[in-house]
């Protein structure tokens, strides 16, 4: 027995102990029992790993029958294999080292106990996410993480977009777990339980038909939590939310529950082709779209927020290409330097007193060096320059994506170079060139920067830890041969990406307005996001609002039904008063009444009788 | 005198109690009403444990109407949801019922003793008396005389194990319309689309407690009529209606979702929510599936626990800004934390957040909807995309943003008393929603066999008529 459950026990005890009394409890005490708490999942984590050793097969522990219907039951059961593994080391590594940043950057915000215990609280679900061996039971951890999300996107509540934000992100997430319901409606009627030790090994002997209506209904659901297209419009929202959310919940784990749960769910997609290959077009569809609008946004959270849904897609391309692993692996590595660059920005963001607005910037580069070395760090992985974390990554699902279909590679080798082009010019507007703001920046403290290091660390050298490797007891790993002449053209796409924003914001600054300009329409059209959230807004919210208000309750509710209603009543009256007519007071008129009425009464009942036994 | 007994009497006995009170004393009548009311709810736990409980006796023995009251896994939690909640709605009314008090508390007791009534009574007329305390349906009346003339008898056991035997036989034109005599009197009350309009105004116009109450208990009153005689007794044309009746329960689920959403005011919001929910209700129970059922009636009970909640908070918002106007509250969460919060609990409830209660019984109502019918599941389950959309908004205009004076200046945070009507809720939407198999087994129990009687008959229907007698027998023996 391992007590498994203690691992997402102890941030619930967190959650709890902050929740209830960390109004009362002083600044310090609320602190260590945020960070102890995570500090020891983690550590409980590793204790675990170590006790299992090799984790051939998945290691399940049963506690409790949650609910049972019929032969349906459904238990609080936890497992640990090696995708849960790798899951488990991100959530609470990454877990613990954006809890500690927050300790630095949330000192000076009101509600700093409401945080942590929020923050604690998700890290629970999240943790019930990874562990669930069961569908259900990762619904569980999906719909509680949304609920953080939720409130953490909101947590500064007096301001109105910050609640819309939240809001969004709810209904648009429940949206996708309409999919997700659906999925796991369609599993049980198809393989009568919820458990993965039930399904998957099952999953080879059903039709291909129901297994391709699950795994789209699957990917919806991944849309949502993932934030991909058409679903994705949550998640740049989401920014309003204070920067180590944007980090921890918004980049390095819970958008990458969806990543998690295709790959989990690989067995039904193996067997479906049709949904596998919807996940690839998704997947593709969302990298090379966010990434042209990440070009031109302006806010550097909203840029890297892009970025997120950009590389969310080829994490996705590489789970449709049947490179499993390697859209894990790109999951890992891409939680580390998404995460070094969301902190990055928020200690740029807590260096200007609020600044988000990259022309605004500038300059940065001598006045917060860690800051700017530990981000360069990030700036590199992402770029995919050999041999930082997300070169590798990029690699092994570029290579997938060309073995599956050469175009989808060529795609992707595009994407890559608007990547780089992107976060570079986020680099050069903010630490390159004079500085344009009015501010006197200051570098953060040591429990910001030193998770900063931590993760830069991770980002430069995270590509060598062989996650495909590790998982091929799960995900047997792809023989198409290391091709160099395609991993050179990425690496040179990512450099030509890099060397375009050099010319753009730091050798001939003009140069970008006046491309700008030139492209007119084009550039409105990527600058608005291509107005999607506008359409989104013309062709569904209003007309569903509107539609309620006025034909719905005002017309059938108030109109129809109670019209219908009164129109009796109005009818009853109406004989009333026609009725009224035989109230004559004439006692001999109602005496004839009784005995016409004793007779109809009298008939009825020689009618019904002649029926009865 | 058995518990059952004791605990169907003891608010009629508290009601005769309250009433002879001095009714100048209003402080000494709320204690009275809410000590008795919790002793009833500590009586009616014993319920829980121990064998199952049954009174049968004469009631009327020249019609051969009997005392028979029984309680079973379908009855045994909706009765103690109206023990449990009586306490409650005293607590809620405690400041804000200030005239005719006596009164007031007496007619609590007085509601408690029917609701209780309704659910333990195996004797249709009984089963009419104890409806009586909320309204008059002639044509259900007239239904159950029919059977009478028929049957000459209401006892709901002997006329089970008539029907099964075939001493009383129905033909399919007699079943048809006496199932929908006695559909039509339940689904006014569940209420089904379009026969709801009544509740949002009855909501409005009631007092917290009154909506508690009609919220949490009486509606479950049509439902269980449902699944209590209308589906064993009339089989065949339950299932021959299924198709329309599942239909209005999803129209429902997503008229009361989308008409809820424009509600400027709260109680209506809640109430339209309210159709919504027992859509669901109607939906498992016409799935005939066990998952279905199993799931309509976990979720009367959740609704029960969770749209009470709704109306005690709205009732505490009442009481200090006096107002159910969205339009007129705002940033409640800076002045009233606590409130805010136990409010976001219950919202999460609502809209089906797994871990707490409607989470449960919603999925296994859409499970067994997809069982009978997928594309029932996908429509039923656009209700929970949309429940998050009218919760959240009603739950950000409210509490979320800058306080204006004129909320800042009415509000407070709960209140001892608050605490303690509140409180109990919160932990059974938790308990429910982690420890569903506290209640569940004792559900199931008692829907698998109004199932198998369903399933059943219809079989012989179609098998040959000589059997049929035999087969039905056996069935009403396993009971």
């Amino acid at each position: 027995m391992q007590h498994l459950w203690l691992i997402p026990v102890l941030p619930l005890l967190g959650f709890l102990l902050n929740g209830l009394f960390g109004r009362r409890l002083a600044k310090g005490a609320v602190t260590a029992i945020a960070l102890g708490s995570v500090l020891l999942s983690f550590a409980w984590v590793v204790k675990t790993l170590v006790g299992l050793g090799a984790l051939e097969t998945a290691y399940i522990e049963r506690y409790f029958t949650w609910f049972q219907s019929g032969d349906l039951r459904v238990g609080a059961d936890l497992s640990v294999d090696r995708l849960t593994a790798v899951m488990l080391l991100v959530v609470t590594g990454v877990g613990s080292l954006i809890h500690i940043y927050a300790v630095g950057y949330m000192t000076h915000e009101g509600g700093y106990y409401r945080f942590f215990a929020y923050l604690n609280l998700f890290m629970f679900f999240m943790l019930v996410l990874v562990l669930g061996a069961n569908f259900l039971l990762l619904f569980v951890g999906w719909e509680g993480v949304g609920l953080c999300s939720y409130l953490l996107i909101g947590f500064y509540f007096l301001k109105k977009s910050a609640t819309d934000a939240g809001k969004k992100a709810f209904i648009v997430n429940r949206i996708g777990d309409f999919g997700f319901s659906l999925a796991m409606l369609l599993i049980v009627i198809t393989f009568g339980s919820l458990d993965f030790g039930a399904v998957f090994p099952a999953a080879a002997s059903k039709p291909e038909s129901t297994l391709t209506l699950i795994g789209l209904l699957l990917l919806l659901g991944a849309c949502g939590k993932s934030a991909q297209a058409p679903l994705y419009v949550w998640l740049p929202d989401a920014m309003e939310g204070p920067t180590p959310v944007s980090a921890l919940i918004h980049a390095a784990t819970m958008v990458t529950a969806g990543v998690y749960m295709v790959a989990r769910s690989s067995a039904i997609y193996l067997h479906a082709h049709a949904a596998q290959e919807m996940v690839a077009y998704i997947g593709l569809g969302t990298a090379v779209f966010a990434a042209t609008i990440g070009l031109a946004q302006n806010d550097i959270k909203k840029v890297f927020a892009y970025s997120t849904v950009s590389q969310l897609g080829y994490m996705f391309l590489g789970l449709g290409a049947g490179a499993f692993s390697a859209g894990i692996f790109h999951l890992v590595t891409h939680a580390f330097f998404k995460a070094l660059l969301f902190l990055g920005a928020g200690s740029v963001i807590h260096a200007l007193e609020g600044e988000q607005d990259l022309r605004h910037m500038g300059g940065l580069r001598t006045r917060i060096p860690v800051t700017f070395w530990t981000l360069a760090c990030a700036w590199v992985a992402i770029a995919g320059i050999p041999p930082f974390a997300g070169f590798h990554s990029k690699d092994a699902i570029l290579l997938a994506a060309h073995h599956h279909a050469p175009w989808m590679y060529w795609v992707g080798v595009l994407t890559a170079a608007m990547t780089a082009f992107y976060v570079s010019r986020a680099m050069f507007l903010a630490f390159f060139g004079e500085p344009r703001g009015h501010h006197h920046p200051h570098e953060s403290p040591p429990v910001m920067t030193a998770p900063l290091a931590v993760l830069a660390l991770l980002s430069l050298a995270g590509g060598f830890l062989d996650v495909p490797k590790f998982l091929e007891p799960l995900f047997p790993l792809s023989e198409g041969a290391h091709d160099f002449a395609l991993v050179a053209i990425s690496v040179v796409a990512g450099l030509a990406g890099i060397g375009l924003a050099a010319l753009f914001y730091v050798v001939k600054p003009g140069l970008a307005d006046a491309v700008a300009n030139a492209l007119g329409g084009l550039y409105t059209l990527v600058y608005n996001k291509y107005f999607v959230d506008e359409l989104y807004d013309a062709a569904v919210v209003r007309p569903v609002e509107t539609g309620s208000r006025e034909a719905l309750w005002k017309g059938v509710d108030a109109g129809l039904i109670d019209g219908a209603a009164n129109g009796v009543a109005s009818i009853a009256r109406a004989t009333g008063g026609l009725l009224r007519l035989i109230q004559s007071g004439n006692i001999r008129s109602y005496a004839t009444w009784v005995v016409f009425g004793s007779i109809l009464v009298l008939v009825a009942i020689g009618l019904v009788g002649g029926g009865a036994r | 005198m058995n518990l059952l007994t004791l605990v169907l009497f003891a608010p009629l006995a508290g009601f005769l109690a309250v009433l002879l009170l001095p009714g100048g004393n209003p402080a000494l009548i709320r204690r009275v009403t809410l000590s008795l009311s919790l002793a009833i709810f500590a009586a009616s736990l014993g319920l829980a444990f121990g064998a199952p409980q049954a009174v049968d006796q004469p009631w009327i023995p020249s019609l051969h109407i009997r005392f028979h009251v029984q309680l079973d896994g379908l009855s045994l939690w909706l009765v103690l949801l109206s023990t449990f909640l009586t306490p409650i709605a005293v607590l809620v009314s405690w400041k804000h019922i200030d005239r005719r008090v006596k009164e007031y508390y007496a007619f609590l007791l007085l509601l408690e003793f029917g609701l209780a009534g309704v659910f333990v009574s195996m004797d249709l007329f009984l089963f009419y008396v104890f409806w009586e305390v909320s309204l008059v349906p002639m044509y259900f009346l007239m239904a159950i005389l029919y059977l009478y003339t028929k049957a000459a008898t209401f006892d709901y056991t002997e006329l089970m194990q008539m029907l099964a035997s075939g001493r009383l036989s129905l033909n399919p034109a007699e079943q048809l319309w006496l199932f929908l005599a006695f559909f039509f009197a339940f689904a006014i009350k569940v209420p089904l689309f379009p026969l709801h309009t009544w509740l949002p105004d009855a909501h409005v116009e009631a007092p917290t407690a009154g909506s508690v109450m009609l919220a949490s208990v009486m509606l479950k009153m049509g439902t269980y009529g449902i699944v209590r005689f209308c589906l064993p007794m009339f089989p065949d044309a339950a299932r021959r209606c299924a198709d329309w009746i599942v239909a209005l329960a999803i129209i429902g689920i997503v008229y009361g979702a989308l008409v809820s959403m424009v509600q400027p005011n709260m109680k209506k919001l809640v109430a339209y929510s309210s159709v919504s929910h027992l859509g669901f209700v109607v939906l498992g129970t016409f799935s005939f599936t066990q998952a279905g059922l199993d799931g309509a009636v976990y979720q009367m009970l959740n609704h029960g626990i969770s749209t009470g909640a709704l109306f005690v908070l709205v009732g505490f918002l009442y009481e200090r800004r006096h107002s159910l106007e969205i339009k007129d509250y705002g940033g409640v969460s800076t002045p009233a934390p606590w409130l805010s919060t136990v409010f976001l609990i219950t919202t999460l409830a609502s809209i089906g957040l797994p871990t707490l209660n409607n989470f449960v019984g919603e999925y296994l109502v859409l499970q067994g909807a997809a069982q009978a019918n997928f594309r029932w599941a996908v429509f039923a389950a656009l209700g929970v995309i949309l429940s998050a959309c009218y919760m959240l908004w009603m739950y950000q205009r409210a509490f979320y943003g800058e306080t204006p004076e004129t909320v800042r200046s009415h509000m407070h945070d709960l209140s001892g008393r608050e605490w303690a009507a509140i409180l109990p809720l919160l932990v059974m939407m938790v308990w429910m929603g982690v420890a569903a198999q506290t209640f569940l087994p004792r559900v199931s129990e008692s829907t698998s066999v109004i199932l198998k009687q369903t399933t059943v008959n219809v079989r012989f229907q179609v098998q040959a008529p000589g059997l049929r007698g035999r087969g039905l027998g056996e069935v009403a023996n396993a009971r």
